[in-house]
């Protein structure tokens, strides 16, 4: 839905990008190339550094580094990127639809248009009837569509994604994932999660990180158009594989 | 179910209070029973109920104003470093000076009529609400920030939006606490010195061992206290909407 106004969706390089944390060197010499307007996700052992993978993307000031990071982007300038995390990150006191409006807001930039458009969102993520329920009238699986759709209201071309669907079910996280999937095509998608079978369902590109400093242990590029269904052979073939290299980089 | 746990409460009080009159047999000028005291409550209820009114105006213009500065407070210092280190040590100071020790000298500043009186229950008020909204607004979950920070936010809009009412659970105890302190502030400014108010009048009660009409005034005052900080519970209830309903249980 979002594909015709991401075409230009940008590359993220990483060129040689050294950063410590508590004092121990977290990132040493890493370089890495996202691509533009596909889904890559990035798996690895806890604590690896994946997460401040994203902060680092995402700007965050708090964490000072070395080395260049660049958004190979043609938008005019502000913000490019888009957040989502493992917490749905609702503000309680607004309703749904508020909080889909949340960046508006923040930037008073909501019109009726803007407004058309969220509840057109809602809609399409089956939340019709709750656009004026309050957070804590929602089940987990509503808020995190919810928490998605903020997301894309953005209309970003960058998306990151921390583990946004690991607090979730199983029925409720295939079926986010898929929603996921349709709605963020076209965008440049980084997602982090600790699930093998979410990063086969939904990637373009699995990279796997391992060791300290943290590097990149292997790059695996998937075939077809996410979502993947959990049987395809494409999932089913690379699992085991990806499954024991996870487990290897734990225990390395 | 609520109202009649209160009778039920009400009624175990009142029995406990007569019981201790008899038990003691404290005479009726150290400890009047139940009875003499309502009897008091109707004789001099309409001179109570003036006085009441004039004790009420202060509580009620003392927590308004008193809340209006300690939030104003609060915001200043949460959007202004400078600011904080500037006021943080006056709030400080404010709390090290024991209040009711200036009851005399707020009287000298401001006389006799309301105004001391209100001075007094806006310094008792003050700093429960400043330091509760503040230290609200400062644990704003950094998750929110950070998400503000990415969307680009702008700094008036993440404080309205985000941070107040993160705020609203902490600001709302600091003000059911002024509201239970609110009292004490205009009664203790009418002992310094008044010439109305139900302060005032326990008093004039007592220096004509009237006690039955002391305990008379002072049962007016506490309750209206309770149903005071029962309708601020509820209106702040109220406010904070997307809380859940107070009343958990281990």
């Amino acid at each position: 839905m979002v594909a015709e106004l991401l075409l230009t969706a940008p590359a993220i390089t990483f060129e040689r990008v050294c950063l410590e944390f508590a004092g121990k060197p977290l990132f040493q010499d890493l370089s890495l190339q996202l691509e533009g307007g596909r889904c890559t996700c990035i798996l690895g052992p806890s604590g690896c550094g994946k997460s401040t993978l994203l902060k680092l993307i995402a700007g965050s000031t708090a964490l000072p580094f070395t080395g260049s990071l660049s958004l190979d982007t043609q938008a005019p300038g502000g913000q490019q990127v888009a957040w989502m995390g493992q917490n749905d990150l609702l503000l309680p006191w607004l309703s749904l639809l508020d909080n889909v409006l949340l960046g508006a807001r923040l930037r008073h930039q909501v019109t009726e248009a803007r407004r058309d458009k969220a509840l057109a969102m809602i809609t399409e993520a089956g939340l019709t009837g709750y656009e004026q329920a309050l957070p804590k009238a929602l089940s987990g699986g509503m808020r995190q569509r919810g928490a998605l759709l903020r997301t894309l209201m953005e209309e970003r071309q960058v998306l990151l994604m921390d583990e946004p669907f690991s607090a979730l079910d199983a029925l409720t996280r295939v079926r986010l994932q898929n929603l996921s999937a349709r709605l963020t095509r076209g965008a440049t998608v980084v997602l982090v999660t600790h699930d093998p079978l979410e990063a086969l369902r939904l990637a373009d590109r699995i990279i796997v990180l391992a060791g300290s400093p943290v590097q990149v242990a292997e790059i695996i590029d998937l075939d077809g158009v996410p979502p993947r269904d959990p049987g395809d052979p494409r999932v089913t073939g690379q699992y085991p594989g990806l499954l024991a290299l996870l487990m290897n980089g734990e225990t390395a | 179910m609520k109202i009649l746990r209160l009778l039920v409460l009400a009624a175990g009080l009142l029995s406990l209070w007569q019981s201790l009159v008899l038990l003691t047999g404290a005479p009726p000028y150290i400890l009047p029973g139940p009875l003499p005291v309502a009897q008091a409550l109707i004789t001099h209820w309409p001179i109570l109920i003036k006085h009441l009114g004039t004790t009420l105006t202060e509580i009620l213009v003392g927590l308004l104003l008193g809340t209006v500065l300690g939030t104003s407070s609060a915001v200043a210092m949460i959007a202004s470093p400078l600011l904080k280190r500037w006021m943080l040590p006056v709030l400080v100071i404010s709390q090290a000076i024991p209040v009711f020790a200036l009851a005399p000298v707020l009287v000298l500043w401001f006389g006799y009529g309301m105004a001391s009186k209100i001075a007094m229950a806006v310094l008792i008020i003050f700093f429960p609400v400043t330091s509760s909204f503040y230290s609200g607004m400062q644990r704003t979950d950094p998750d929110l920030l950070e998400l503000a920070r990415i969307m680009g936010a702008k700094p008036l809009a993440v404080l309205r939006t985000i941070v107040i009412p993160s705020a609203l659970p902490a600001f709302a105890a600091g003000v059911r606490v002024a509201t239970a302190v609110a009292p004490i502030g205009a009664v203790v400014g009418e002992w310094v010195g008044s010439s109305a108010g139900l302060g005032f009048y326990m008093l004039h009660a007592n220096a004509r061992m009237q006690i039955d009409v002391m305990f008379a005034a002072l049962t007016v005052l506490a309750t209206v206290s309770l149903l005071l900080y029962f309708f601020v519970d509820r209106l702040l209830d109220r406010v904070i909407y997307w809380q859940p309903q107070q009343g958990t249980t281990l």
